[in-house]
């Protein structure tokens, strides 16, 4: 589905992805871990396609396709779908009307789709006016499952939810990736998810930023690795990963990547 | 492109007595097309009332309901002993040389009046045309909604697609009396070598609430206006609306004032201006003279491409119990969010025209259907002329 080779990324002057090399198959999510700076949401926003993100080595193919210098809304059209985490506001623009416009596929029941989201109440409101943190992931997801996109990028999709609307983001998130109806817990949703259900037509693939690792309760989680100064290191079970990092923070990354000198640096002054 | 208007240049006389049309969809089909996009429906379908004037002659008049009056001001001077009440009231004829013009060379005009109680249910559609070469219009109108009644006024002012060196001066009186309510939107279409003065002045008394809506979307020689509103009645309420759109070789100069004089007064100026290449001057003044009263204004413009906005917003009172506020912005379109929609699929021209509808804001103006449609093609074809 999506595949990246040696990939280098400048922002401005300054080289942020030094050589990313990484392969998604069609249907799998994949959890990127790292500490803040290392260069993780460059790489989304350069497989998104954002200006000020300039590739200077390396590829992406999407779907057998080059999309390296593909404008934005190209690889969108070919079902790239993202989920912003601070998203512009935009005055005028009923959230309604939006997320009609990314159904370019037509067909969508965009108030039942609200209704799933617990937006509905909110399609007349300007984009993301306003918004409370919750509200912005529940506006981003509805738009995404207008759009119904191949792969999705996820930038921390846990961020600012409380707990209560977190089993709603994380079912949905689920939702998108597999494509099933699960519900959010909550008195207003009837139908129980079953884990036997959802395995079955999973379909979509995902990249997911995650911190926290909340997320890793809701998706069915293939595979992870650590993003360390522009670089991706420890690739295992993303849920070991959060185990380890949860254990020994991101120190042991550094002695991975910087094979084992880091610990022979650290130590020398005791000797 | 000057921003002096020679009055020397142009015809006030002549076609006074022009004969009526009383079916507006015979007018030559390039007319009806222009008058589309000033807001007029041709079939006089689901209106109120309507009322058009052709350069110096009023040629279409008539109201659907009782209690809703529509005539030439010529016939409402006589009718009614000369409207002592409401007849250069509000506007002096000594104010420049545009109302010395307009008093001098009566070209007509409407009078439309809402009488005591009366909602009127359906849009009143009026529309001041002017052909031909040289032509100038000098008009006065008078919008009277009486006590309770309630009434929305589509005016459109255009002229013809080949009309040259044609200038238009209008005089307009509003007058909303206690509890009334009254909506005017105005739409101008005009061309490359229309000079406009509208000089207007309302006022508003207890209770009343006026909605004044402005639109300019098309190219326009110079234009120059700063219609008042006067809130002299406790409770009283008015807004203001205004888009306004220059391409190259526009030179617009417009202003909104309201004055606050009765206590419990509320108003509000929001503008939305938008410069592909033409010039902007983007007034707005709120007084208040009474307590408590309450007044926003809000002036925001966009440039792309090119052109001159100059925005200036101003607030004047003594009282220190007032709330009166503003907030003025000047700037291009966000590059953010510009990438935002097409990480949706809209590709940027999509993504630009996407923005600037919902930045022109049409939609808070409550217009009917088939006028928001024709509004949202030609701010679409702003796009098509790679403006943005």
């Amino acid at each position: 589905m999506l595949t990246i080779k040696n990939l280098h990324v400048s922002v401005g002057d300054t080289p942020v992805l030094k050589g990313i090399d990484l392969h998604i198959a069609p249907g799998e999510t994949f959890i990127l871990f790292g500490p803040n700076g290392s260069g993780k949401t460059t790489l989304l926003m350069t497989l998104m396609g954002f200006s000020g993100y300039t590739v200077t080595k390396g590829s992406i193919i999407f779907k057998g396709q080059d999309i390296t210098y593909a404008p934005m809304y190209e690889r969108a059209r070919l079902g790239l779908g993202m989920s912003f985490q601070r998203p512009p506001t935009i005055h005028g623009l009923p959230t309604g009307h939006l997320v009609t416009m990314c159904d370019r596929k037509g067909g969508v029941d965009v108030p039942a789709l609200a209704k799933r989201v617990h937006f509905d109440q909110f399609l007349d409101r300007d984009v993301n006016a306003g918004f409370s943190g919750g509200e912005i992931k529940r506006s981003e997801l509805l738009q995404l499952m207008a759009q119904q996109p191949d792969m999705v990028l996820f930038d921390e999709p846990e961020s600012g939810v409380d707990l209560e609307n977190m089993t709603m983001v994380g079912n949905t998130v689920r939702f998108l990736l597999d494509g099933m109806p699960g519900n959010c817990g909550c008195p207003r949703c009837s139908k129980v998810p079953s884990d036997l259900t959802y395995k079955q037509a999973r379909r979509t693939g995902g990249l997911i930023i995650t911190h926290t690792g909340h997320i890793l309760e809701y998706v069915r989680a293939d595979r992870g690795q650590v993003m360390y100064n522009g670089k991706l290191c420890c690739e295992d079970n993303p849920r070991r990963i959060l185990d380890h990092i949860a254990r020994h923070g991101y120190q042991e990354c550094l002695r991975c990547l910087t094979g084992g000198k880091f610990a022979q640096l650290t130590e020398a002054p005791l000797v | 492109m000057s921003t002096s208007v020679n009055l020397s240049k142009y015809s006030f006389t002549g076609g006074e007595q022009a004969d009526p049309i009383e079916d507006l969809s015979r007018l030559p089909s390039e007319d009806q097309q222009r008058l589309v996009y000033a807001g007029i429906d041709v079939n006089d379908t689901n209106v109120g009332g309507a009322f058009m004037q052709l350069n110096h002659a009023g040629v279409h008049c008539h109201s659907q309901q009782e209690g809703l009056e529509i005539m030439g001001i010529q016939q409402a001077l006589q009718q009614f002993d000369g409207l002592p009440n409401y007849y250069w009231k509000l506007l002096s004829p000594d104010k420049d040389e545009f109302t010395k013009m307009a008093q001098q060379h009566l070209n007509g005009g409407y009078f439309i009046r809402a009488r005591k109680g009366v909602k009127v249910q359906k849009p009143v559609q009026s529309c001041m045309f002017i052909k031909g070469q040289g032509a100038g219009q000098s008009i006065h109108n008078i919008v009277v909604v009486e006590e309770g009644a309630e009434m929305h006024i589509l005016g459109g002012c255009s002229s013809a697609h080949n009309a040259k060196e044609t200038a238009h001066l209008g005089i307009t009186e509003y007058y909303v009396e206690k509890g009334g309510k009254l909506t005017f939107t105005m739409i101008h279409n005009w061309n490359e070598s229309t000079a406009v003065r509208p000089r207007s002045c309302g006022v508003i008394e207890e209770g009343g609430v006026f909605c004044n809506n402005y639109i300019l979307l098309n190219r326009v020689d110079n234009l120059q206006m700063y219609p008042t509103l006067r809130l002299n009645g406790r409770g009283a309420v008015a807004r203001f609306n205004s888009i306004i759109v220059t391409p190259t070789g526009s030179h617009v100069d417009s202003g909104n004032r309201l004055e606050l004089n009765a206590p419990d007064t509320r108003g509000e100026i929001i503008s939305r201006t938008l410069t592909t290449g033409g010039t902007i001057i983007n007034r707005g003044c709120i007084t208040a003279s009474a307590l408590p009263a309450k007044g926003h204004l809000e002036c925001k413009g966009l440039i792309l491409g090119g052109g001159h906005i100059h925005a200036i917003p101003e607030l004047e009172t003594h009282l220190a119990g007032v709330e009166l506020s503003h907030e003025a912005a000047v700037g291009k379109i966000a590059q953010e969010e510009i990438e935002y929609l097409m990480a949706r699929g809209l590709d940027e021209d999509e993504a630009t025209s996407t923005i600037v509808r919902g930045f022109l804001n049409v939609d808070i103006m409550g217009l009917p259907q088939q006028l928001k449609k024709a509004i949202d093609k030609q701010i679409n074809a702003l796009n098509s002329g790679n403006v943005m």
